[in-house]
């Protein structure tokens, strides 16, 4: 699109362009960061039911984690609100070194 | 999202309007705000997200909104793929613009001598008619000559550009001035142009140019007092200075 921009890539224009393909899609947009998040609000990552994705919304920390709520979402067509932080098993699991929290909104594309 | 949503959300970022995506986290309900009506909370916190570019989050009837701005881009539209916009173009996306370099003269407008950077090989009033400056753009005149420069300092100063600036010393301005208004622009329209271009730090190499430059339009963008264009000394009164960097 003519809006391209330096500062990201386009992931909405990604996940627009996947589900014209065909494909299952879910976005999934950093909400709420506290202390040392290494993405700001409004990042967002594209997941696809195939396993593709684009985008980030940590230092790659978290992705995985996110990858599989999406696929949820998309299964359940429910969007889900998750927690990540340095309190939270799950962010441990996954290695959120950084000590920061993040809030990570995941919706399905329908 | 609903796919509806999404292609309405891209179509106004593809129109380069400002455009706010609402999303109640409880179940995921989206609007777009200002083309959707909505309530004074919702639209007060959309607002105020446009104008600090930031995302946040707002409460309305004990419920969370997601109020995530799109402005249009940030651009930097310079004229003439020459040395200085070669040193400005890595500067460019760290500091959040995307850069657009306009030059007609193909051994100039290469990838190689400006990688990663859209480049034009159309003139410049052609360029400028379909690049459409507006309030989050900046113009940079950098070739000297005026079939390339006049063109593109009429339309800067015919849009909103937040900034415009012409490299030249001062009598190349004064002269400049000269021709802009015999094209019918009013001292309000040239008073607009940042000419000596870039922030006075006794700029001398190309990088050192660059930088002043840089600065100067993060200074107009950020609305400090550095950003605003210096009133012109007449070029008889001011002082006399030749190359580049005057």
């Amino acid at each position: 699109m003519s809006t391209d921009t330096t500062q990201s890539e386009d992931i909405l224009a990604t996940a627009a362009a996947w589900r014209a393909e065909g494909e299952k899609v879910a976005i999934a947009t950093v909400v709420e960061t506290w202390g040392s998040s290494p993405r700001p609000a409004g990042s967002r990552l594209a997941v696809t039911a195939s396993g593709r994705l684009a985008g980030s919304v940590s230092g790659g920390c978290i992705e995985g984690a996110v990858a599989d709520a999406a696929k949820q979402a998309m299964a359940t067509g429910t969007p889900q609100l998750l927690d990540f932080g340095v309190t939270d098993e799950r962010a441990w699991e996954v290695g959120l070194s950084c000590g920061g929290k993040v809030k990570v909104f995941v919706e399905p594309l329908t | 999202m609903k796919a509806e949503i999404l292609e309405r959300l891209q179509a106004e970022r593809a129109a380069q309007r400002p455009v706010v995506l609402l999303t109640r986290m409880t179940d995921g309900e989206q609007h777009l705000w200002p083309q959707e009506a909505l309530p004074a909370t919702l639209a007060e916190a959309a607002r105020a997200a446009l104008g600090s570019e930031k995302a946040g989050n707002v409460t309305l009837d004990g419920e969370t909104w997601f109020v995530h701005p799109h402005n249009p881009p940030l651009r930097i539209i310079v004229v003439g793929a020459v040395h200085i916009a070669q040193a400005m173009a890595p500067m460019a996306a760290p500091l959040g613009f995307e850069m657009i370099v306009v030059d007609p003269r193909r051994a100039f407008a290469t990838e190689e001598r400006l990688p990663g950077i859209t480049l034009r090989t159309d003139w410049p009033d052609e360029a400028m008619a379909e690049l459409k400056p507006d309030g989050r753009s900046a113009v940079v005149t950098l070739t000297h000559d005026p079939k390339l420069d006049d063109p593109a300092l009429d339309a800067a100063l015919r849009s909103h550009a937040f900034y415009v600036g012409a490299l030249g010393s001062r009598r190349t301005h004064a002269k400049r001035v000269a021709r802009l208004k015999d094209l019918g622009h009013g001292d309000d329209a040239i008073a607009r142009i940042h000419a000596p271009v870039g922030l006075d730090i006794e700029a001398v190499t190309a990088p050192e140019i660059a930088l002043s430059v840089m600065a100067e339009i993060v200074a107009a963008r950020r609305g400090a007092a550095l950003g605003q264009p210096r009133l012109q000394p007449a070029p008889d009164q001011g002082r006399i200075s030749i190359g580049l960097s005057a």
